[in-house]
């Protein structure tokens, strides 16, 4: 049985150029202790996804419109608002994009860390605040025990982002959501803060939402992988399999803009032309069939639906069958 | 720190030098001067004789410059802010005397701006665009509409036509009688930290909406953590920064409004005492209170500046 499974989460924002979808009928499964990727554009609905899940999405002006987010047994969209207080930072933990502000510049880094052992497991502040010590000492941050007092301004952008894996640590969670959480660092830090978060979350037989634009991330340290397009899912399934036999033009457009060691010396990068739907007003068809080089009439004009392309693959094309084969051969260089 | 508060101290004493030459030269260029009013007061005919010798027994025969520096070094090396012309007071006992009174209608003003603001600046905030909401602006947008001594006037006029009632006109000293004193300042009190409490408010307001919006925000309800606690903890401190230095900018306005409500309330205090110095041109009375109402407000900013050390980490004063 899996830990967390969404079916037909569709989620609503209310704007001036009228309603955006911006996540539309998304679907998917993550067993215990498994790691998922969510792989999108900005604006393709990855991090509405992830925010939706625990319901952290601003009423008004967003709205989760339709579908379930059954978690160990329990549909979370269905909880009262103390019943889902009690599931976050306890049992699904939130990591987020920007560790600057992320967090709260007047209170000590330790506190922050407490406050969820505090809140969920009842323990006083000093038992709490000791913990934190351990917490951050297990996100490998050196002098732990003069730092718990430190204030965030007085930590780098990689310190903190520990500080938040520790936070998101704190209770044990069975589920981990990390949004984007190495985007806002340097990339010398980002892998080290991947490789942690990976390696902490193993530990703790944690799972992982690992929400990210970087496929490179993606074939790394993903298990699965669902790749969001205009704010539904467009292909999904292992990572391996993905990245070994895309069965959707966006992905395979994505590859082909990421550097890869084992492509051939003198081939070049691809970018996907042309800019991100707008979200309020979609064609009809398939939502990447503008930028879409293959695009034919029934793209435009029939939105392709989610099916098994292959034995656990996922693909929303009407061409998904004949693009089975290898990455190189479908990108012109 | 320390030697910060001593720079702050050492930078109030240029400030003060100039605000004492603008009041010293300023009262003595109000038409008619003491020495007229004093003559006709006595009925002493304004012969130039009588006018000379008074003068002179007064002091003010002497150039202007002359008497500012005789009157900054009484300060200097004596502590004497001089006497007044009229009583032949210390001026300085004067203004101890009367400092108090006003410093306790001031702290009551800021008190009921305070806990009157900020409160329903939060309230305001996390149910912004609500019936409650525009409830609390519009009587925010009143009570900074209604002038005080207007407000103070009608208290003063109204009761005693309605019902026979107004508000006591003998002052009782706190030291005397604390719970009458407080009853005969909460009038005063209220109308002039209403108006206040009404800018505290819509600073808190959005203030808190500003804040609330943070990603440390989002942070703190993904941890589980209920909207009161949220707000307490993790957004109010954040949101009270600018509040704070509202007050320190806010200080010199609420001691130009006791001016008036003493006035108004019979209240025995520094506005009073200024009023009636100014209407009787007691120019020693009037510099002095102007210069201890400067350094009041200079020290006001001074702990206003400090406790930004406390409410934001960031800032650490060398």
């Amino acid at each position: 049985m899996s830990l967390l499974s969404v079916r037909g989460l569709s989620t609503e924002f209310r704007t001036e150029r009228g309603v955006v979808k911006a996540v539309d009928d998304v679907s998917f499964d993550l067993a215990a202790g498994e790691t998922l990727a969510i792989v999108g554009e900005s604006g393709s609905g990855k991090s509405v996804t992830a925010m939706s899940i625990l319901r952290l999405i601003p009423d008004p002006p967003g709205k989760i419109s339709a579908g379930e987010v059954v978690f160990d047994g329990r549909d979370l969209l269905k909880l009262s608002d103390e019943e889902i207080r009690a599931i976050r930072g306890d049992r699904i933990a939130m990591i987020f994009q920007e560790p600057m502000s992320s967090l709260n510049p007047s209170l000590t880094v330790g506190l922050q860390i407490a406050e969820p052992i505090n809140l969920h497991r009842k323990t006083p502040w000093a038992a709490a605040m000791d913990m934190a010590v351990e917490l951050l000492e297990r996100v490998r941050m050196s002098d732990a025990r003069s730092r718990v007092k430190a204030y965030p301004h007085q930590f780098s952008g990689g310190m903190r982002q520990r500080a938040m894996i520790a936070m998101a640590l704190a209770c044990q969670p069975q589920l981990i959501i990390a949004d984007e959480p190495t985007t806002a660092l340097d990339v010398t830090v980002q892998a080290q803060i991947l490789a942690l978060l990976k390696e902490v979350t193993r530990a703790a037989n944690s799972a992982l939402i690992l929400i990210t634009h970087d496929l490179g991330v993606v074939a790394r340290y993903a298990d699965r992988v669902c790749v969001m397009y205009g704010g539904r899912i467009v292909e999904a399934g292992p990572a391996r399999e993905i990245y070994a036999r895309p069965r959707h033009p966006y992905t395979i457009g994505l590859m082909a803009s990421v550097p890869r060691l084992d492509q051939e010396a003198g081939s070049r990068l691809v970018p996907i032309e042309g800019s991100p739907p707008n979200l309020a007003n979609l064609p009809p068809g398939c939502a990447f069939a503008p930028r879409c080089r293959r695009a034919v009439d029934i793209c435009r004009s029939e939105r392709p639906p989610l099916v098994k392309s292959a034995p656990d693959h996922l693909s929303a094309c009407h061409f998904h069958a004949q693009l089975s084969a290898p990455v190189g051969s479908h990108v012109g260089t | 720190m320390q030697a910060y508060i001593i720079r702050r101290l050492l930078a109030l004493i240029p400030t003060l030098i100039f605000a004492s030459l603008i009041v010293f030269i300023t009262v003595r260029l109000i038409p008619g001067d003491v020495i007229d009013l004093m003559l006709s007061s006595n009925d002493i005919g304004a012969d130039k004789k009588s006018r000379e010798q008074l003068e002179a027994a007064l002091g003010l025969d002497r150039p202007m410059v002359a008497q500012y520096f005789r009157w900054a070094g009484a300060i200097l090396f004596e502590g004497s802010l001089g006497n007044s012309l009229w009583q032949n007071t210390p001026v300085t006992e004067e203004i101890l005397h009367r400092l108090p009174i006003t410093f306790e209608l001031g702290l009551m003003a800021l008190a009921v701006a305070l806990i009157a603001g900020i409160p329903i600046g939060v309230y305001s905030a996390v149910a912004q665009d609500t019936m409650g909401d525009y409830v609390t602006r519009s009587f925010a947008i009143l009570a900074l509409a209604l002038p005080g001594f207007w407000v103070g006037t009608l208290v003063m006029v109204f009761p005693s036509i309605w019902w026979g009632w107004s508000p006591e006109v003998k002052f009782t000293a706190f030291s005397e009688n604390p719970l009458t004193n407080l009853g005969q300042m909460a009038i005063p009190a209220l109308i002039l930290g209403m108006a206040f409490s009404a800018v505290v408010m819509r600073l808190t307001r959005t203030m808190m909406l500003e804040v609330m919006r943070q990603d440390y925000i989002r942070t703190a309800l993904a941890k589980g953590l209920a909207t009161r606690t949220t707000i307490l903890r993790h957004a109010l401190r954040n949101a009270l920064i600018p509040v704070v230095t509202l007050v320190g900018l806010q200080a010199p306005v609420l001691v130009g409004g006791t001016v008036i409500l003493e006035q108004i309330f019979v209240i025995p205090g520094m506005g009073l005492l200024l009023l009636e110095a100014v209407s009787q041109r007691d120019y020693p009375i009037i510099t002095g209170v102007f210069l201890i109402v400067g350094v009041v407000v200079v020290l006001i900013n001074l702990l206003v500046d400090l406790s930004y050390g406390i409410l934001d980490p960031k800032v650490r004063y060398r």
